[in-house]
């Protein structure tokens, strides 16, 4: 039982993680690819709270607060450069964090941070704790995007000028979608923490960022139900077979391009046209 | 007339090219203006200066008394100001009806926090079935632009610039690619517009046209002030006749 405890636990808290890029990727247009650094920033700030004898609870929203306030800058960032230019300044972002967390002592350098305490949970209070979270982002997302919000992200994402020039604060949504992405990764990243009870520097790479990519892409940029699918299926494949472990990035990078070659719009896009067809023949 | 927006001095340098030298230009409530000028005459960078997608060198402008010369492009159209752009730009991920729409929410998303807590859009709706009705898209309400042909698109442009309830209505070449009857129906619409009191600002190149629904025209060449006025006296200005047919050796 503990071990689909555990797994169950991994697939919900890359839910979480991958919803946070949703929000920010498929729902406001803006690309990330360092987004494992917000996920590294709420782990580490978790731990060292955790460390420094403060209650796991607490430590999540200020997880939430600190790789918020990391969002926030990129999201300044995001109001300067665009698109292809926006990818490569968070790639370096994610690059950054890893180089920071390395060299300092404080962050347990190269080893890490290691024997990181209990939440206070047993094993299936923490997978209900992790479930919660993620069932409350999801509704959250699912609301946003039937509101005047949602329409106003789809429009920055389809088209920026445009948008701005029905007299919308282009710069407002944009860091909005940026903090609450970035919030829920650090959130994802205090529950990694301490489900794993152990955080290095490797763990929040590039090779992270572009998992969660593939994840959000693969589901279907935007949709939350598909990417939460998407999420949960490829988070736990590397824990099934050994090979997809193997040779993780060279299989999402595989599905990620064949993806974009066939079916850009992800699996949701592929559900869609079978009702579709489905609905024509009957 | 009491004016509505006033430029003042307006110069624009892109490099050593001077695209518009020190325009001024002044628009009453009401009117519509027909902006014309042989290729390269700075009209649409005049027009993206008022609604700041280009920032001068040198000059202001004001609308309603208010300096917009500093704001941002969706302060100014807060203030009042809407553009329909020469080469069409709807949100293709949106059909008509919710390109409208969205325009139509202005006030439920101004601030980030009110769009997040306002859902419904029935009163939007209503407002932009009207729009598209009144410019003649009353059966593309569904349609999304990639389906569109280019005198719908255009109409389309035009509606969701309505929708923001402007004080001053920039339309940038309408009626450009439009066919004879086409570009007709929508300078008809444009008049009507303007009898309902709607100030325009037309910059347009299909002059029959303009000479024919523009009570004032505004002629700029090489980015230079050649002549403003009633139509007929400025169409009978002999620069003018210079600037678009080429100088009479023999005059």
């Amino acid at each position: 039982m503990d071990y689909e405890i555990t797994l169950l636990t991994t697939m919900s808290i890359s839910i979480l993680f991958a919803l946070g890029l949703n929000f920010v990727t498929g729902f406001c247009g803006q690309i990330s690819l360092g987004h494992a650094a917000f996920l590294g920033t709420g782990a580490y700030t978790s731990a060292l709270m955790t460390k420094a004898s403060i209650p796991f609870l607490i430590t999540l929203p200020a997880s939430a607060m600190t790789a918020g306030c990391l969002g926030f800058f990129i999201g300044l960032a995001s109001l300067r450069v665009r698109h292809d230019f926006l990818a490569i300044t968070t790639m370096g972002v994610g690059f950054l964090f890893v180089g920071i967390v390395r060299q300092q002592d404080f962050f347990g350098g190269e080893e890490g941070i290691s024997g990181i305490s209990s939440p206070g949970f047993s094993r299936f209070g923490f997978l209900l704790l992790c479930i919660a979270l993620t069932l409350l982002f999801a509704f959250f997302s699912t609301a946003i995007k039937r509101s005047w919000m949602g329409r106003v992200f789809e429009s920055i994402a389809d088209d920026e000028d445009i948008t701005s020039i029905l007299g919308i604060n282009v710069a407002h949504y944009k860091i909005f979608a940026f903090v609450v992405g970035t919030s829920v990764a650090g959130v994802a990243g205090a529950l990694y923490a301490h489900h794993l009870r152990f955080i290095g520097p490797d763990s929040f790479g590039f090779v992270e960022s572009v998992s969660v990519l593939a994840m959000v892409i693969i589901g279907g940029v935007g949709s939350v139900w598909a990417v939460s699918f998407s999420a949960a299926l490829l988070s736990v494949l590397p824990m099934l077979i050994q090979f997809v472990d193997d040779y993780k990035l060279l299989f999402y990078s595989g599905l990620l391009f064949s993806m974009m070659r066939f079916s850009p719009g992800g699996m949701a896009s592929i559900v869609k046209k079978m009702k579709t067809n489905n609905e024509k023949s009957s | 007339m009491k004016s509505l927006l006033e430029i003042k001095n307006v110069t624009v340098r892109f490099g050593g090219v001077t695209a518009v030298d020190g325009v001024s230009l002044s628009l009453g409530k009401g009117e519509l203006i027909g902006f014309i000028g042989p290729n390269g005459a700075g009209k649409t960078t005049l027009m993206r200066v008022i609604t700041g997608m280009v920032k001068p060198n040198e000059g202001e402008v004001i609308l309603e008394g208010k300096d917009l010369s500093r704001l941002p492009i969706h302060e100014r159209v807060s203030s009042g100001l809407s553009l329909a752009q020469q080469i069409v730009r709807p949100l293709v991920s949106f059909h008509a009806l919710d390109n409208v729409i969205l325009a139509c929410g202005k006030k439920k998303t101004e601030n980030v926090l009110s769009s997040l807590f306002h859902k419904d859009t029935s009163e939007e709706s209503e407002k932009a079935k009207d729009l598209l009705t009144q410019v003649g898209l009353a059966d593309s309400f569904y349609n999304f632009p990639e389906t569109m042909p280019l005198g719908h698109l255009k109409r389309l442009e035009l509606a969701r610039a309505l929708a923001l309830d402007p004080k001053l209505l920039l339309l940038d070449e309408p009626l450009a690619g439009l066919n004879q009857l086409e570009a007709r129906k929508l300078s008809d619409l444009i008049v009507t517009l303007n009898q309902k009191g709607q100030s325009i600002l037309l910059i347009e190149h299909n002059l029959k046209e303009v000479i024919r629904i523009c009570k004032k025209i505004y002629v700029q060449d090489n980015g230079r002030f050649l002549a403003f006025g009633e139509t007929a006296e400025v169409m009978s200005n002999i620069e003018v006749q210079n600037a678009y047919l080429g100088k009479n050796k023999n005059a």
